[in-house]
C-alpha cells in the first residue's frame, strides 16, 4: 500500500516540477494576492501584523485550490485516470500518494508566503515549533479534505467552480484553528496556540481516514 | 471451458441512452474476436464494459470469471485497454510513463525494456516529453504501457489509428503473440481487410445489440445504418 502510495505521489511531484505550473503560476498567484493584501492595509503596519495570520491562510486556502485542481486534471487530460482505475492499485493508495503530493506543495508554498509574510507585514516569530507544527498540519488536512473533494468533482464538467464552492467551507475550521495558532505563534493574540494544533491534527486525522474508505467508491462516479 | 467474457441481457446507460441495449456475447479464452459495426453502434462502450470501467445497467455479465456486478476491480487488475485516448502524461518521458504503469502493475523493468524495444521506443525517443511526441509515437508509448502490464483480456480500441505500416505490422504482431500465450483478444475496428489476416470471429455491434457473427472481409461502407446510429444517439 505504502509502495504504491509513493509511486503515485512520486509521479504528481514529478509532473508539477517538470511542468512548473506550480512554481510560474500558483506561487505567484499567492504572492500577487498576500501583496494586494498589504497594499489594501499598508497605512495600518499594526492591521496588518494582527491580521497576517489570517491574510496568509486565506492566501493558502486560495492557492491550495489551485494546486489540487491541477492534481485531477493531470489524471483527467488523456485518459490516466482510467488507467488508473485499470492498474489495480488500491484506491487508499491513489488517495494517500495525491493528498500527500498535494501536501508537500502547500508546505513549501507556506515556506515561500510565511518569508513573504515575514518581510511585508513585519511580523516576527515568537514560536518556532508551533508554527511548523500547524503548518504541517493545517497542510495535511486541507490536502486529504481537498484530495477527497478533488475527487468527488473531477468527473463533473463544472469542477473548477464546483471544488472551491464545496471545499471552502470544508476547510473553514482549518483556516480558524491555522490562523489561531499563527497569532500565537507570531505573538500578535493571546490565543491558544497548541490547543488549536490538536483542532487541526484532528481534522487532518479524520479527512485522512474517511477519505482513504470512501475514496474508491468516488473514483468509481468520477 | 469458462469463458474469458460471458454477457447475459448486458444493458448499459449512458445517462437515459442505452449505449448496450440487451447485449448476449460469449467469447472463448485465447480467441481474437473483432468487433464490427457503424459509429455509436456501442463497440466502445462494449470494449470499457468488459475492462470494467461501465457498469451493468441490468443483465448479467462475467469477465475472466469475475462478476461485473461485483468484482469489477478484479477484472480491471487483468485487463489492459487501448481507448481512444493514450492514458499518458505529457509532463513525463516515454519511460517515466512505461516504467510508471509497469510499476503500478507489479512488473519490472527487464519488461519495460522488452516492451520499449518492441515499440521502437528506444534511443532519444525513449528521453523524450510525451508532450512532444507524434500521434504516432504518442500512440505506440501508450500500447508499450500496456504490453508491461501482460494481461489476460486486451481490448482494443481502433488499434491502429495513427500509426504507421510498420507499427501497425507490430500491433498484429502482439496480437497474435497475446493469442498464442493463451491471452484473449477483442478488438473494434474500422480497418476489417487488415485485421481478416488475424482470422479473427467477428461480432456485429449494431444499435447497442451484438448481431450474428459473419465474414470479418465484409466492407462496412456503404454503411447506411452508420447515420442512423449517430442519429439514435443524439435522439
Amino acid at each position: 500500500m505504502f509502495r504504491d502510495a509513493w509511486l503515485i505521489a512520486g509521479k504528481d511531484l514529478r509532473i508539477e516540477m517538470r511542468s512548473r505550473v506550480g512554481l510560474n503560476q500558483i506561487v505567484p498567484f499567492a504572492v500577487t494576492v498576500l501583496v494586494l493584501f498589504a497594499f489594501a492595509l499598508d497605512t495600518d503596519q499594526e492591521a496588518l501584523r494582527t491580521y497576517a495570520p489570517g491574510l496568509f491562510w486565506v492566501t493558502v486556502l486560495l492557492a491550495a485550490l489551485l494546486a489540487i485542481g491541477r492534481s485531477f486534471a493531470v489524471d483527467l487530460a488523456d485518459g490516466a485516470a482510467d488507467r488508473l482505475l485499470l492498474s489495480g492499485i488500491d484506491p487508499i493508495s491513489v488517495f494517500g500518494g495525491k493528498a500527500a503530493a498535494i501536501a508537500v506543495q502547500l508546505v513549501v508554498l507556506e515556506v515561500l508566503l510565511g518569508a513573504g509574510v515575514v518581510l511585508l507585514f513585519d511580523v516576527t516569530v515568537h514560536r518556532y515549533g508551533l508554527l511548523v507544527c500547524a503548518g504541517l498540519a493545517a497542510a495535511a488536512g486541507v490536502a486529504t479534505a481537498g484530495t477527497l473533494y478533488g475527487a468527488l468533482v473531477a468527473g463533473l464538467g463544472v469542477r473548477e467552480t464546483l471544488l472551491p464552492l464545496l471545499l471552502l467551507p470544508v476547510v473553514a475550521p482549518v483556516l480558524i484553528g491555522a490562523t489561531r495558532a499563527f497569532q500565537d505563534a507570531f505573538g500578535v493574540a493571546g490565543a491558544e496556540g497548541w490547543a488549536w494544533l490538536g483542532l487541526l491534527a484532528g481534522f487532518a486525522a479524520i479527512y485522512g481516514v474517511f477519505g482513504a474508505f470512501s475514496y474508491g467508491a468516488l473514483l468509481e462516479e468520477a | 471451458m469458462e469463458s474469458a467474457v460471458r454477457l447475459r441481457a448486458a444493458v448499459t446507460l449512458l445517462g437515459r441512452f442505452p449505449a448496450l441495449a440487451g447485449v448476449d456475447l460469449d467469447i472463448t479464452p485465447g480467441e481474437i474476436v473483432l468487433l464490427k459495426g457503424p459509429n455509436g453502434a456501442g463497440k466502445t462502450t462494449l470494449l470499457r464494459l468488459c475492462a470494467g470501467l461501465c457498469s451493468l445497467s441490468t443483465g448479467q455479465g462475467w469477465v475472466l470469471g469475475h462478476d461485473l456486478n461485483s468484482e469489477r476491480r478484479m477484472v480491471r487488475r487483468r485487463v489492459a485497454l487501448l481507448g481512444h485516448r493514450t492514458g499518458l502524461y505529457d509532463d513525463l518521458t516515454v519511460t517515466e510513463n512505461v516504467s510508471f504503469w509497469a510499476r503500478a502493475a507489479g512488473a519490472d523493468s527487464i519488461d519495460v525494456d522488452e516492451a520499449m524495444e518492441r515499440l521502437s521506443l528506444t534511443g532519444r525517443l525513449a528521453d523524450t516529453r510525451v508532450a512532444r511526441l507524434s500521434a504516432g509515437q504518442r500512440r505506440r508509448a501508450s500500447i508499450a504501457s500496456l504490453v508491461v502490464r501482460r494481461p489476460e483480456l486486451w481490448l482494443l480500441d481502433e488499434p491502429h489509428a495513427g500509426l504507421d505500416q510498420q507499427t501497425r505490422d507490430t500491433v498484429d504482431a502482439l496480437v497474435r503473440g497475446a493469442a498464442a500465450a493463451g491471452a484473449t483478444v477483442v478488438l473494434a475496428t474500422h480497418e476489417l481487410e487488415r485485421i481478416a489476416v488475424l482470422e479473427p470471429r467477428v461480432v456485429s455491434v449494431v444499435g447497442g445489440v451484438v448481431r450474428a457473427d459473419d465474414d470479418p472481409a465484409d466492407s462496412e461502407s456503404p454503411d447506411p445504418s452508420s447515420e442512423a446510429e449517430d442519429d439514435r444517439r443524439v435522439s
